[in-house]
């Protein structure tokens, strides 16, 4: 499944919020078809990384490139259109929107109704729960179903590239599995995933390869197998 | 130390005096009013800065205190200070001591019945935030206004005449420096401390201890006493007072002082409101095109220098001083 | 008392653009009241122009209105564009202040432009009765106003449950960051809002200079302000809410007239939007949740 083509590229990338320098020149890459896991710590520059992908923070230097095209100057609804979408960071679902509204929301670029219909079905097969709450205001979902309709609200632009910021966060074990699950068989379809966690363990089980951020720089780089093996990751983000 | 303290507020009363006598004689007297102006608004826009700028609360209602001051003031010598006049010219000996004590009481009163107004108003805000706290005290200002215009005793729609001109240029120079000191010296207090904590995040103010509803009120009453003093030296040196004079317009200039100048900068108040009290008159040379170069001008100030002219800054000679102490190193 | 409910619906119409430009932007825009009374001399021009005072026709009417949002919608646009987006992520003072400035500006090129002296609106609609039974009189510009003022009102609010722009803007009201997520572009949200909200200050201008014709460059500013009030009454960002918070503003203003006195007029606004602040500070119909600090 996976291609040897890059589909994101990213070189030396400076970002500054305000005064303080977050990003200090990282640089990777996705394969096509791949999952690729960024893991570190609170404040390591995980969220920043995302933020600056999808265009809501400006880097000062480096390049982003997508395809064959420089990404880094574009708004953000731009870097959408061209297939970058992201579930962010505590889901940001619309709360007074109903789940159906969300969706639709997530496809607002699109003008191919056959498609989105199709892809609607897609996230339904996906997450069924959502199917049952269709109509009910999204702030009244749980946290699991937020996730949910989080990831598939952004589903539904049919991404190349799937940006997931935490998407455990604050969710029992027993949903951690199947929002992982669901991770999985999005991939499997054919979306390339930037997976951003604090549950290393998690993320590096389901990864192809993975990078570890520590305080704005990328300090190990390696297949996510040879990551979960690793004796310094193990003891810094594995709980030894 | 209280000694040479003494020795130099004597020296500042003589220096104003002296001021008082030349300048009126030596300057036309279209300048000397702008001069007058220039104190009153200084009064203002510092007063105002207690409140927007060091407590991060949002008054527009600071003509309303103003009006409050101002017409309560000149009731007072209207109707009773005139004729209290001879009968305290034969306790005091001069009869211009006797119309000092009676227009600083006129004042004091209006200020106080201004600061009980900002009592009245500082406890909503309590309750409000932001826009909403904006808005509350800009209907305060205009209910003020609307009920001074139903009241007969002070002229209603006609106008209040005929008030005494007890303003001069000492003591507008003077409440101007009592203001200025004031409010400095609360700020650099440990209630200024206080009041600074409020506007950077109330909720960790209100967790270290701080009662933040205090401070909040604290600074609505001392910003409007304030006001009201000035309101007091405006109506005594206009000696006509009109409630379209303390329309929301009116607040809105103070506002624009205070935020050009710098929210939190007591020295950037005072620039932007003399800045502003002289800019219209220069824009007179444009004619029908000077409000319209007005508000262009603060529009594009606003567009370029968002955080004022002088942002957090106080600017002293200490700041000069600094300036050319950095240049030496640099040079060095 | 249907005196009230015309004002009211007239109230409402300017509410809607403060709500909707508050929902987008978190921003009270003082220019609104501004843009109502270029609505109005757009309006005026329209009419010269279409050379309507001597014979009007219904068509004429129509044309008027059009003309007339239409100017004004590219008037709100420019507003926002040259003045308001710059200051995207300045402190919201800043950007009040600014909005303030361009209330100012417009008030004043205003008075430059049009002459500070009122005009009269030429009558583009004769004034007939309609009704006239048990005391209630209604006259066919009464009937003018409250069913154009309700025919717009009803459209705006499918058109931001309805259709996908609608949905848009709801979602940027909630959340600026998440909706550009969704590949919504903000910026063309936002210019969307003021071009409608301008469009329909413009319209109840119009409406307003059926019924009272005396227009003049400061004629926005009182009409704003209660405007505002209305929506902070209904609950600032909230569409039903704007148009309720109208109404009663209106019947309230006439029967303060009817039972108190004229002078007092002014005052009830603020009296109102004061007590609602202390009493329900999110308005009637609540505000959004969305709100963060």
């Amino acid at each position: 499944m996976i291609e040897n083509s890059n589909l994101l590229e990213i070189d030396s990338l400076n970002v500054y919020y305000g005064a303080i320098h977050a990003l200090k020149g990282i640089s990777f890459h996705i394969k096509k078809g791949e999952i690729v896991t960024l893991i570190g710590a609170n404040g390591a520059g995980k969220s920043t990384t995302i933020n600056t992908i999808s265009g809501l923070l400006k880097p000062k230097s480096g390049a982003i490139t997508f395809g064959e095209k420089r990404i880094d100057r574009l708004l953000p609804h731009k870097i959408v259109e061209m297939g970058i979408s992201q579930a962010p960071e505590g889901r940001k679902i619309f709360p007074n929107l109903s789940t159906l509204e969300n969706l639709e929301l997530g496809a607002y670029c699109r003008k191919d109704k056959e498609g989105i219909k199709r892809d609607l079905e897609r996230v339904f097969t996906l997450f069924p729960r959502l199917k049952e709450r269709v109509k009910q205001n999204a702030g009244t979902l749980s946290g699991g179903e937020q996730q949910m309709l989080s990831m598939g609200r952004a589903l539904m632009s049919h991404p190349k590239l799937l940006l997931l910021d935490e998407p455990s966060l604050g969710l029992a074990p027993i949903l951690v599995k199947s929002i992982f699950n669901a991770i999985l068989e999005i991939n499997q379809q054919g979306t390339t995933i930037l997976l951003v966690e604090q549950n290393a363990h998690m993320a590096l089980q389901i990864a192809h390869r993975g990078y570890v951020l520590e305080t704005g720089r990328i300090v190990l780089e390696d297949a996510a197998s040879n990551l979960l093996n690793n004796p310094q990751v193990k003891e810094a983000y594995l709980g030894g | 130390m209280q000694f040479k303290k003494i020795i130099f507020i004597i020296l500042v009363l003589g220096f104003l005096l002296l001021v008082n006598y030349y300048v009126p004689r030596r300057m036309n007297p279209y300048l000397f009013q702008i001069l007058i102006l220039i104190g009153i608004n200084i009064i203002l826009a510092v007063s105002l800065n207690l409140i927007n700028g060091f407590t991060g609360q949002f008054s527009i209602g600071h003509a309303g205190f103003m009006a409050i001051g101002g017409y309560t003031s000149a009731f007072f010598t209207f109707y009773f200070g005139r004729n209290l006049v001879p009968s305290l010219t034969s306790i005091l000996l001069f009869p211009w001591l006797a119309k000092s004590v009676i227009f600083v009481s006129a004042l004091i009163l209006g200020g106080t019945l201004a600061a009980l107004a900002g009592l009245i108003v500082g406890i909503p805000s309590l309750r409000l935030k932001g826009d909403y706290l904006a808005i509350a005290t800009l209907g305060f200002g205009e209910i003020i206004r609307v009920l001074i215009l139903n009241i007969d005793a002070v002229g209603g729609a006609r106008g209040f005449a005929d008030i005494p001109g007890y303003t001069n240029l000492f003591w507008v120079l003077f409440f101007m420096l009592v203001t200025v000191v004031v409010i400095r010296n609360l700020i650099n207090s440990t209630h200024g401390r206080a009041f600074l904590s409020v506007r950077e995040d109330e909720v960790a103010a209100e967790a270290m201890g701080i009662n933040t509803t205090y401070y909040k009120v604290y600074a609505f009453v001392i910003g409007a006493f304030f006001a009201g003093i000035a309101g007091g030296l405006f109506g005594h040196y206009l000696m006509y007072l009109h409630t379209n004079s303390f329309t929301f317009m009116r607040s809105i200039e103070i506002i624009i002082m205070v935020v050009l100048g710098g929210m939190g900068s007591i020295t950037g108040s005072i620039l932007a409101a003399i800045i502003f009290t002289i800019l219209p008159e220069f824009l007179r040379v444009v004619k029908d095109y000077r409000m319209v170069m007005y508000s262009l001008i603060l529009i594009i100030l606003m567009l370029t220098r968002p955080q004022g002219i002088f942002g957090l800054k106080e600017f002293s000679l200490l700041t000069i001083r600094n300036i050319f102490v950095r240049k030496e190193q640099v040079a060095k | 008392m249907i005196n009230g409910i015309a004002w009211g619906s007239i109230y409402a119409l300017i509410a809607l653009g403060y709500t909707m430009v508050y929902g987008v932007l978190r921003l009270i825009n003082f220019a609104h009241g501004d843009v109502y009374m270029v609505g109005a001399f757009a309006g005026f021009y329209a009419v010269k122009w279409l050379g309507l005072a001597q014979e009007p026709t219904i068509f004429g009417a129509v044309a008027v209105f059009l003309l007339s949002m239409g100017c004004c919608g590219i008037l709100g646009f420019v507003i926002e564009r040259g003045a308001y987006k710059p200051l995207r992520k300045a402190p919201r003072l800043t950007a009040l202040i600014t909005a303030i400035g361009v209330s100012l500006f417009l008030e004043n090129a205003g008075q430059l432009i049009f002459g500070a002296d009122p005009k009269f609106f030429p009558q583009i609609i004769a004034k007939k009765d309609v009704i006239s039974s048990g005391g209630i009189i209604l006259t066919n510009q009464q009937v003018i106003v409250l069913g154009v003022s309700l025919l717009l009102m009803v459209s705006l609010q499918l058109f931001v449950l309805k259709t996908k722009t609608g949905k848009a803007m709801r979602a940027v009201s909630f959340n600026r960051e998440a909706a550009s997520l969704m590949g919504i572009s903000v910026d063309r949200i936002i210019s969307i809002t003021f071009v409608l909200g301008s469009a329909l200050a413009a319209a109840a201008a119009i409406l307003v200079a059926l019924t009272n014709p005396k227009i003049e460059p400061l004629m926005g500013i009182m009409p704003g302000i209660k405007a505002f009030v209305a929506a902070v009454l209904g609950g600032i960002g909230n569409i039903p809410g704007a148009m309720l918070g109208g109404m009663i503003m209106g019947i309230a203003e006439v029967m303060v007239v009817g039972y108190l006195s004229s002078t007092y007029r002014d005052a009830i606004a603020f009296a109102i939007l004061i007590l609602i602040l202390l009493f329900k500070p999110s308005g009637l119909l609540g505000g959004f949740t969305g709100e963060k600090a």
